[in-house]
């Protein structure tokens, strides 16, 4: 028995620690000053690139900017926006109308405002490029087939036409145009990310692409223009809430009509195919149009993954320290009751079955964006493993034994501190070691709802198709996985003296 | 002579309707070694578990030491030793640990502990470098003394023991009843013991109750019973196993 309370004394020292550690993580959210404006993106790179552009003029004009990147989509992103979750994003008009407000009609800039007033939330002015569906032909096939306009491809019938599988499809794609143009080509469908590689190579002629695509300007590709205008307008515009300070509005109001499509081409081009960086990319344009100063972008890799595992490390540790309290908890609650242990076991066997991406987003209505969806989704993945174990181990406990301390004279509270609790710390422990593993690969997902985290650069990564970045922030979340093994090791050598293990091997004869 | 147990007209019956004791009435003498004899399925270890009030009867009153069963069970349970076929040790703890157990709770002093722990460890005849090595290290024998050591460890005035010798082999089995009986002579402890080895009831007891089905066969000293078993199913029993 001393050594069963050394044992005890030890957990809750570590448990401590481990509380102080995480708490003492800076915590974000809670009761923001008014100054610092929270900037979201979606995950791809222009979003990223128009959220970054606009988060250093706000810097520069004084403003502490939170910088929520790489939102899981348009929904999350306007979810957080209504939420108060962040107080801008850049949105593209096509996308509202359709997606969001389900109002076809609503195409420009200031009927869309109409409809938003009242949701107390407002489009600025666009940047100035239309982001939409385009029919693109290798320059110089378009100069020798004279070919400048959508029209044109009907005097050329032998042209080999493939387009994404997603456009052949979508009324508002190919079926569409065809019928608006009165195109009787035969089309196939191809994968999107080939479809440029083949139109290089010449496999192919024409195909769909999204008008700022940087690939238009790294393979030299003409955009055929849309003269009967079938392609709905997709303009980029800062999309707000109403409450936004005055001031923040006005130096985000600087970037109207400041970036036109062949731009917006570069500016993607120099991120896809340079590899810069959005922040240097972002600021180079911002000085070239002498809207900003020129800042110091680099240097901030060692930086940022050094927050980025530190936010992780704050995401699953709290997250696991809420699922240890409530999981064993909740064990010591239920187990002399079985049917009830049963339930709760099938319950959060239940919740290991949504899709992690679909929990994080059924977060976000209650919980909106940010850390505390992304630890309450990895405490509710955590439990099962905690739980399942416990309570196995505190049921299956040779009856003898439970026959011998109630006999003898031990208390409800004894019989748990000194027989069932030590006898179940072994598996105790794997439930809680299989349970921090997992959070640290699931809270790489977390990074989708804006928490941060070594899901950040793999979520960049992803968007920019960059295996670099990817790594960025996978190695070190594989590293924190070992580790998190490793230091569970030395855990349970401290915590589980030669008595119990002693009983594992029992058990194993 | 005073009472040690008492039942007077116990029923007990499990969840399924069975009934497993059937208006037992007993008088257990004080001072003395009880065995309870009687087939598995016979009710005897149900009713060594009316006696520490593991169990509650369903009819009937069981008295020890001339009071009711008190509303303090953890004190009644304690001031009662308990050893069990197998021992039943915590394997997570030493040996020494698992006999100091219920005095360190007391909150005995470490200087008392050690010193009965090692006046029960040599009349056990254990070694002294069995105290910090665990159970599961060893032999069943050893593990039933110190399960012996543990139950007699806060001084109770009654011992009870559910089959205890049971899963010893026999050349060990009569070193222990030796051992057993010198112990229980001087801490002067009445025992209850339970067990279906008659020839061992009439060794170490001086007071047999039979059991069969629930029922009580026969109650009387040993020798009363060996010389005029009071029915068929005694007197067979008598036969077939000595």
């Amino acid at each position: 028995m001393r050594r069963s309370e050394q044992t005890w004394i030890r957990l809750t020292v570590i448990s401590s620690i481990l509380l102080t550690l995480s708490f003492s993580l800076p915590l974000s959210a809670a009761g923001a000053p008014v100054d610092v404006i929270r900037i979201g993106s979606k995950n791809f790179n222009e979003s990223y690139l128009l959220s970054e552009m606009s988060a250093q003029m706000l810097e520069q004009a004084g403003y502490r900017v939170e910088r929520k990147f790489g939102l899981g989509g348009t929904l999350i992103c306007y979810d957080a926006l209504r939420n108060g979750e962040i107080d801008v994003y850049a949105e593209y008009t096509g996308t509202l109308s359709q997606a969001v407000l389900n109002d076809p009609a609503a195409k420009s800039v200031a009927e869309l405002n109409r409809r938003l007033q009242p949701l107390a939330l407002e489009l600025l002015p666009a940047f100035g490029f239309n982001n939409t569906y385009a029919m693109v032909i290798k320059e110089a096939s378009a100069s020798r087939l004279d070919m400048t306009s959508i029209a044109d491809m009907a005097r050329h019938p032998d042209l080999k036409v493939v387009v994404s599988h997603e456009f052949l499809e979508r009324e508002d794609g190919w079926p569409g145009l065809a019928e608006a143009y009165g195109l009787g080509l035969d089309v196939t469908g191809i994968e999107h990310g080939l479809a440029y590689q083949a139109l290089d190579d010449g496999v192919i002629d024409i195909t769909d692409a999204y008008s700022t695509d940087g690939e238009l300007k790294r393979y030299n590709l003409r955009i055929l223009d849309d003269d009967r205008g079938f392609f709905p307008q997709y303009l980029a515009a800062p999309l707000i809430r109403s409450d936004l300070p005055e001031g923040a509005r006005e130096v985000l109001m600087e970037l109207a009509g400041r970036i036109d499509d062949a731009t917006m081409q570069r500016l993607n081009s120099e991120v896809v195919f340079e590899r810069k960086s959005f922040a240097e990319v972002a600021n180079d344009f911002l000085v070239a149009e002498r809207l900003a100063a020129s800042v110091d972008t680099s240097g901030q890799a060692w930086q940022s993954l050094l927050d980025n595992t530190l936010q992780h490390l704050k995401l699953t540790g709290v997250a696991l320290i809420g699922s240890v309290l409530v999981g064993v908890g909740a064990s010591l609650a239920v187990f002399r009751m079985p049917t009830v242990s049963r339930a709760l076991t099938y319950f959060c066997g239940l919740l290991q079955t949504i899709p992690s991406i679909a929990l994080l987003a059924l977060m976000i209505p209650v919980f909106g964006i940010g850390m505390l969806p992304a630890v309450i989704a990895l405490f509710l993945y955590s439990l099962l493993p905690i739980l399942r174990n416990t309570l196995t181990a505190l049921t299956t406990i040779d009856p003898t034994l439970v026959r011998v301390a109630v006999a003898m004279g031990l208390k409800e509270g004894e019989q748990l501190r000194l027989v069932y609790l030590p006898l179940a710390l072994p598996s105790m422990f794997a439930g809680i070691r299989t349970a921090a593993v997992i959070s640290i690969g699931t809270a790489t997902l977390a990074a989708f709802i804006g928490a941060g985290g070594l899901g950040d650069p793999i979520v960049t990564g992803l968007a920019l198709n960059d295996v670099n970045l990817i790594l960025q922030g996978a190695l070190p979340a594989a590293g924190l996985a070992v580790l998190t093994e490793l230091l569970f090791e030395v855990l349970e050598r401290l915590l589980l003296p030669g008595n119990l293990r002693l009983v594992d091997q029992s058990v194993a004869r | 002579m005073s009472h040690c147990v008492e039942f007077h007209g116990v029923s007990k019956s499990y969840i399924s309707g069975h009934k497993v004791l059937d208006d037992v009435t007993l008088d257990l003498p004080d001072g003395e070694t009880t065995a309870v004899v009687g087939e598995s399925g016979s009710g005897k270890t149900t009713l060594l578990q009316l006696v520490n009030a593991v169990l509650v009867p369903d009819q009937g009153e069981v008295r020890v030491f001339d009071a009711p069963i008190p509303a303090d069970l953890v004190a009644h349970r304690r001031s009662i030793g308990y050893s069990v076929q197998g021992a039943g040790l915590f394997p997570h703890m030493t040996n020494q640990e698992n006999v100091l157990l219920l005095a360190r709770l007391e909150g005995w002093s470490e200087q008392a502990m050690i010193e009965r722990y090692q006046d029960l460890r040599e009349q056990m005849g254990l070694d002294a470098d069995v105290a910090d090595r665990y159970p599961q290290e060893l032999s069943g024998g050893q593990q039933q003394r110190i399960g012996l050591c543990r139950a007699l460890m806060l001084r109770p005035r009654l011992l009870l023991l559910d089959e205890p010798f049971s899963a010893i082999d026999p050349i060990t089995r009569v070193g222990i009843y030796e051992r057993f009986e010198e112990v229980q002579r001087r801490e002067g402890v009445s025992t209850l013991l339970v067990t279906h080895d008659i020839r061992e009831a009439m060794k170490l007891a001086r007071y047999l109750v039979i059991v069969r089905s629930g029922k009580i066969e026969q109650a009387g000293p040993s020798d009363q019973v060996r010389h005029s078993p009071a029915t068929d199913y005694v007197a067979t029993l008598l036969e077939k196993q000595l």
